[in-house]
């Protein structure tokens, strides 16, 4: 009887894959690796790539594209936790900074309607694309 | 005659509001029951965080993260998860009823407090009543995503880790069922271990890189995610409670236009009722 293993790959949204496999190859964040049944105890941080999971001996695979995670091995048992975008600590200092802002505008502006608030965060919104932009094209210029 | 025609009018325009509740119900109970499919759908993932932490916490007690560590209360960060949208009952109400209550007790401790909004309903709220807002993100429509959420969360986690804040506090909507949703309190950070972490049998992993940042990830993603599941049972919550409120409606006016038209009858009998005299007077007359 073939070895086979279980894999869960869910994110924080919804459960992306499920099934049984002869072979997985995630890629972790200093190269690939491949997992076979019976693998010890593993836990790896994943860079953004594509996992591959081998279903039958035949050599059918499923190819699922992951913008990064964290990868759990147990003997039988894989997971895979899939972040749902990319993530960059930059990127992510980028979202907070907006956050941020936005909160202070919106309490800058106390007194302000309801279709104001609106424009109000329509505005931050095209500021913050803007600033996104800016930063790009500098780190190409560099 | 007047008086049976106005009564029309006012029939009609009932009418017409009854339709638009009645139409809003049923968009609302649609979009329920793909809410609460996805907010099962995120329940394997932080399960499965949650095992691998026991696992990691158990097998290095002697690392302690600053997220796992009681500190003394001088600032709380509260995030208070909303609707986007009114016409849903009581439900934003209840939770800011909640949320003031439970600022007020921290007041009363000495600690200071400062707001995360989700929802453009708690912006509104707060701008009313005051407090110190360090982040707000509203108009995450039907179907959140974790993506729009990340910063927000940033800010209240970089917080944590400058020292800023030394409790992190969730006030969501819990849905219990279609009828009822409760406004709940749930600790954030520090995260306490409770019973179930005890398991029966525990390993160590090999990590890769190291066993820190796997840990740091670890728990950020968990926090997201305990945030996310709040946003995406909110929105359960207010479909449901904008279903239940939207239904009321639907019958009132119901009530209304019978009541309406039992006084329209009475108006167009008596102006029949006077004419017939009238006509019977006029011919006796000649």
């Amino acid at each position: 009887m073939a070895m086979t293993f279980h894999v869960d790959i869910v994110s924080a949204e919804e459960s992306i894959y499920s099934g049984t496999a002869h072979m997985l190859v995630a890629p972790a964040e200093q190269g690939e690796v491949g997992i076979l049944p019976r693998h010890s105890q593993f836990v790896a941080l994943l860079k953004p790539g594509e996992i591959r999971v081998r279903v039958s001996d035949s050599g059918e695979e499923h190819h699922i594209f992951i913008s990064g995670g964290l990868l759990e091995v147990q003997p039988h048992v894989v997971t895979v936790l899939a972040d749902t975008a990319v993530r960059a600590k930059d990127l992510d200092e980028a979202e907070a900074l907006e956050a941020k802002q936005r909160a202070e505008d919106a309490l800058a502006n106390r007194r302000a309607d309801f279709d104001y608030a609106k424009a109000q965060s329509e505005l931050i919104e095209a500021a913050a694309r803007l600033r996104m932009i800016q930063k790009l094209r500098k780190n190409t210029n560099q | 005659m007047a008086g049976a025609k106005e009564i029309r009018g006012q029939i009609k325009s009932i009418k017409n509001t009854q339709k638009i509740t009645k139409a809003m119900e049923m968009v609302a109970a649609s979009k329920m029951r793909k809410a609460q499919d996805r907010m099962l759908a995120t329940r394997p993932y932080a399960d499965k965080i949650r095992q691998v932490m026991g696992h990691v916490a158990m097998a290095h007690a002697e690392y302690r993260h600053p997220y796992l560590e009681e500190r003394e209360v001088k600032r709380v960060g509260i995030i208070v998860v909303s609707t986007d949208r009114g016409l849903c009952g009581g439900l934003n109400i209840n939770l800011f009823k909640k949320t003031v209550q439970t600022m007020t007790e921290w007041r009363n401790q000495g600690a200071e407090i400062e707001l995360c909004l989700i929802g453009n309903k708690a912006l509104g709220f707060f701008r009313r009543l005051g407090g110190e807002v360090v982040a707000n993100v509203g108009n995450l429509g039907d179907r959140p995503r974790l993506n729009d959420l990340i910063g927000t969360v940033k800010v209240m986690l970089n917080h944590y880790d400058e020292g800023r804040i030394d409790r992190l506090i969730l006030m969501e909507n819990e849905f219990v069922n279609t009828m009822s949703q409760q406004p709940k309190v749930t600790t954030l950070l520090p995260i306490v271990p409770t019973g179930e972490q005890a398991l029966k049998h525990h390993w160590d992993y090999i990590y890769e890189p190291d066993t820190v940042p796997v840990l740091d990830t670890l728990l950020t993603r968990y926090i997201e995610s305990v945030i996310y599941q709040a946003v995406v049972e909110n929105v359960a919550c207010e479909m449901a409670a904008r279903m239940v409120a939207m239904k009321s409606a639907t019958d009132n006016a119901g009530d209304l236009i019978h009541e309406l038209q039992l006084v329209y009858n009475k108006a167009r009998q008596a102006a029949i009722t006077q004419e017939i005299s009238e006509i019977v007077g006029g011919a006796a007359a000649v």
